[in-house]
């Protein structure tokens, strides 16, 4: 008898015979051995990105903001719409970890490693955007609260931008430790099947010394059980955070009490979405194929059907109550500059994108296609990423003063800077995916003998029994252990 | 720690594992650890060992973090520098709270991440004696000591009955030190050395 089991109507999560020897081949050989032709040029591609990225920066930096095409109408454009969009990218990966931890959805073992790392490399790129939004950068630091010789000049901590630093910034250590500290046990696992001394050495430095011990495993899920505790409001709290920043100002538009449910919902959809780019591309290149299935593809898939009726509903709220409150402005914002005037194509990229495309996910064989979700996946991207545009840039364009009333577009170093965080971000992935154990090989192993293949087909003559001598057979069990404690217990007495 | 020697046992199997653990604790043998590959549940308690106190050490971080929020936000608006923001209260609680549930996130995940990696001595550059290369892969490793009671052959017989394989004894440091995986260091050698000099 195993000593966990789970109903064969379920679903594999790992598909194939395996043994827990094989699991640790498949996920960990791929970082012994060269990467293929593919990873060099996707690698190459990501560092001319960054590199014209940190020249787009340093050009900003150099002669000023003023490079961007920022007005003083639109205050906010590229800058603020990339720094939301990678934070909501960065959502997925927490939430996989964390609130699906809770929940006990097994499914999350195959896919939470890199969606953990891509929450990580997605918040460091959000948080260049607000940094070099600041223009004189080298004075960022400005933000911290810290005595200081200016007075001593304290930050102002009821401004939702303050709140910011302190959600991204939690956000992002919590999610690394986190991260982290499920990486310890794979990496000893790397460390002590190395062949190379160069390996030996520097997976030895980054496993910690890790044993494996009984007591560590212990409190290790203790540690990741309260880490996904905290982590499940903080996911929550920093997009809701995100949505302050102009749920708290007095723009039509902005001025609205559903940002926040709505920026996290539409964060998740996002983010999600990013996985499922990421994650079929790797699980093509490495053959994981049998780790991340169809199943977390559906079940992924399920999760953005979802999310994104929930930003459908918040987009037509947001129309019904532009019109139903008879403010002159917001009405005029919502249906003369949003949804028509100069920038209203970008609302309907995101209403196409967001809403009526990722309803074909109502549909299994369109939820299982691998084709279909990835360009579903890329769609999805685009249209969060016009809404954050649209939420920005419309609000903005057309102000009170219709004199000052603009059309925004963006620069070249703007652009620059976006390409850039693309290859800060794929530079990061590329790295991980060839250095890092991509699956979180300890879980996998953890629940392999409930929900692997191969030890379901075994479950199956247990499913067939009636109850009764399904339990006898449990009870008989039972007895001969007890038996055999009694007999040990007497003889010591 | 000190150098001690060890009867090491290997299982493959998880459902072999824990009679043996069970029956080996009721022979009276003193098990050293058992490593494992993954979070085996139930082996901890198998053991006899105690639960972790770790949730507790997370909740007291947390509270400091609540604490320090709130007391260093309320003392730089109301006593330090006072000031006056669209005729705003100094202590406008609401518009503190999302700060302090961040700090109180923040203390709580790294106070308890450090703890985690103080009780179980974990740090770059710190070694452990492996006791079999494969306990990180597909074995659940069992290592006993051997006290100036123990009869090793016995000890050794017994482990075969009750499933153990590829049985040997080592002698090994049983805490941490300073060292690279990458060299093969045989701390009990040095040892003996320094005491023949003393």
């Amino acid at each position: 008898m195993h000593l966990k089991y789970e109903s064969t109507l379920r679903e594999p999560l790992v598909d194939g015979v395996k043994d827990y020897h094989q699991v640790t081949e498949d996920i960990i050989s791929p970082i012994e051995a060269k990467p293929g032709k593919l990873w060099y040029v996707g690698f190459a591609i990501s560092l001319v990105l960054l590199a014209f990225g940190i020249f787009s920066v340093t050009w900003e930096v150099y002669y000023g903001t003023g490079v961007w095409n920022l007005n003083k109408t639109i205050g906010w454009g590229w800058d603020i719409t990339n720094f939301v969009w990678w934070v909501g990218i960065g959502h997925a990966g927490t939430l996989i970890s964390a609130i699906l931890m809770l929940f006990r959805q097994g499914w999350r073992t195959g896919v939470n490693r890199a969606a953990e790392a891509m929450t990580i490399f997605a918040v460091m790129c959000a948080g260049q955007f607000p940094i070099f939004h600041m223009g004189r950068v080298w004075m960022a630091f400005f933000v911290l609260p810290y005595p200081n010789t200016r007075g001593p000049l304290w930050v102002n901590f009821n401004s939702p931008l303050l709140w910011d630093v302190f959600a991204i910034s939690t956000y992002f250590t919590v999610s690394l430790l986190f991260w982290y500290s499920g990486l310890i046990p794979d990496f000893a696992t790397v460390r002590d099947r190395a062949k190379t001394k160069l390996r030996k050495l520097l997976y030895g430095i980054a496993s910690f010394g890790w044993t494996g011990s009984t007591k560590h495993w212990q409190r290790h899920e203790a540690l990741s059980l309260v880490l996904a505790g905290l982590s499940t409001p903080l996911v929550l709290s920093v997009h809701t955070i995100v949505s302050f920043d102009f749920a708290t100002s007095v723009i039509p538009g902005w001025h609205t009490t559903i940002f926040p449910p709505y920026f996290v919902a539409g964060a998740i959809f996002s983010g999600f979405a990013m996985v499922q780019t990421l994650l079929i591309i790797v699980r093509k290149i490495l053959k994981l194929e049998e780790y991340i299935t169809l199943g977390h593809m559906e079940a992924m898939n399920k999760v953005i059907v979802l999310t994104g009726s929930v930003v459908g509903c918040a987009y037509l709220t947001e129309l019904f109550m532009a019109w139903y409150a008879a403010v002159p402005y917001e009405f005029a914002t919502f249906y003369k500059y949003r949804a028509a005037g100069p920038l209203g194509w970008s609302y309907w990229i995101m209403m196409t994108c967001n809403v009526i495309t990722p309803q074909v996910f109502w549909f299994r064989k369109m939820r299982r296609n691998v084709a279909v979700t990835f360009v579903m996946s890329i769609i999805v991207n685009i249209g969060m990423w016009f809404e954050r545009f649209v939420i920005i840039c419309t609000s903005l364009y057309r102000d009170y003063l219709p004199s000052s009333w603009a059309y925004y577009r963006p620069s070249w170093p703007e652009v620059g800077f976006y390409m850039g965080t693309f290859g800060l971000f794929f530079t990061c992935f590329f790295l991980f995916a060839k250095y890092f154990p991509v699956i979180a090989v300890a879980e996998i192993k953890a629940v392999l003998k409930t929900s692997g293949e191969s030890f379901k087909k075994d479950m199956e003559k247990y499913e067939q029994q009636p109850a009764e001598q399904f339990e006898a057979g449990l009870h008989h069990h039972d007895d001969h252990h007890h038996d055999a404690h009694g007999a040990v217990a007497h003889a010591h007495n | 720690m000190a150098v001690k020697n060890f009867v090491v046992a290997s299982f493959s199997d998880e459902a072999v594992l824990f009679p043996a653990v069970k029956k080996v604790r009721t022979a009276g043998y003193k098990i050293h650890d058992v490593y494992t590959p993954f979070p085996v549940h139930g082996l901890d308690h198998a053991l006899g060992l105690r639960e972790t106190s770790l949730h507790t050490a997370g909740f007291i971080y947390g509270i400091t973090g609540t604490t320090t929020a709130l007391s260093c936000m309320s003392w730089v608006f109301n006593s330090d520098w006072p000031m006056n923001i669209g005729g705003k209260p100094h202590f406008p609680l609401p518009a503190f709270i999302p700060i302090t549930f961040e700090l109180t996130v923040l203390f709580s995940a790294v106070g308890m991440v450090l703890t985690f990696c103080y009780l179980c001595q974990l740090a770059p550059f710190v070694k452990k004696h492996i006791f079999h290369p494969r306990q990180t892969d597909d074995l659940f490793v069992m290592a006993i000591e051997v006290t100036s009671k123990t009869n090793t052959e016995e000890l050794k017989s017994f482990l075969a009955s009750v499933g153990g394989q590829q049985i040997n004894e080592q002698r090994a440091e049983a805490g941490w030190w300073y060292g690279s995986f990458a060299k093969d260091d045989r701390l009990f050698e040095t040892k003996r050395v320094e005491a023949v000099n003393a």
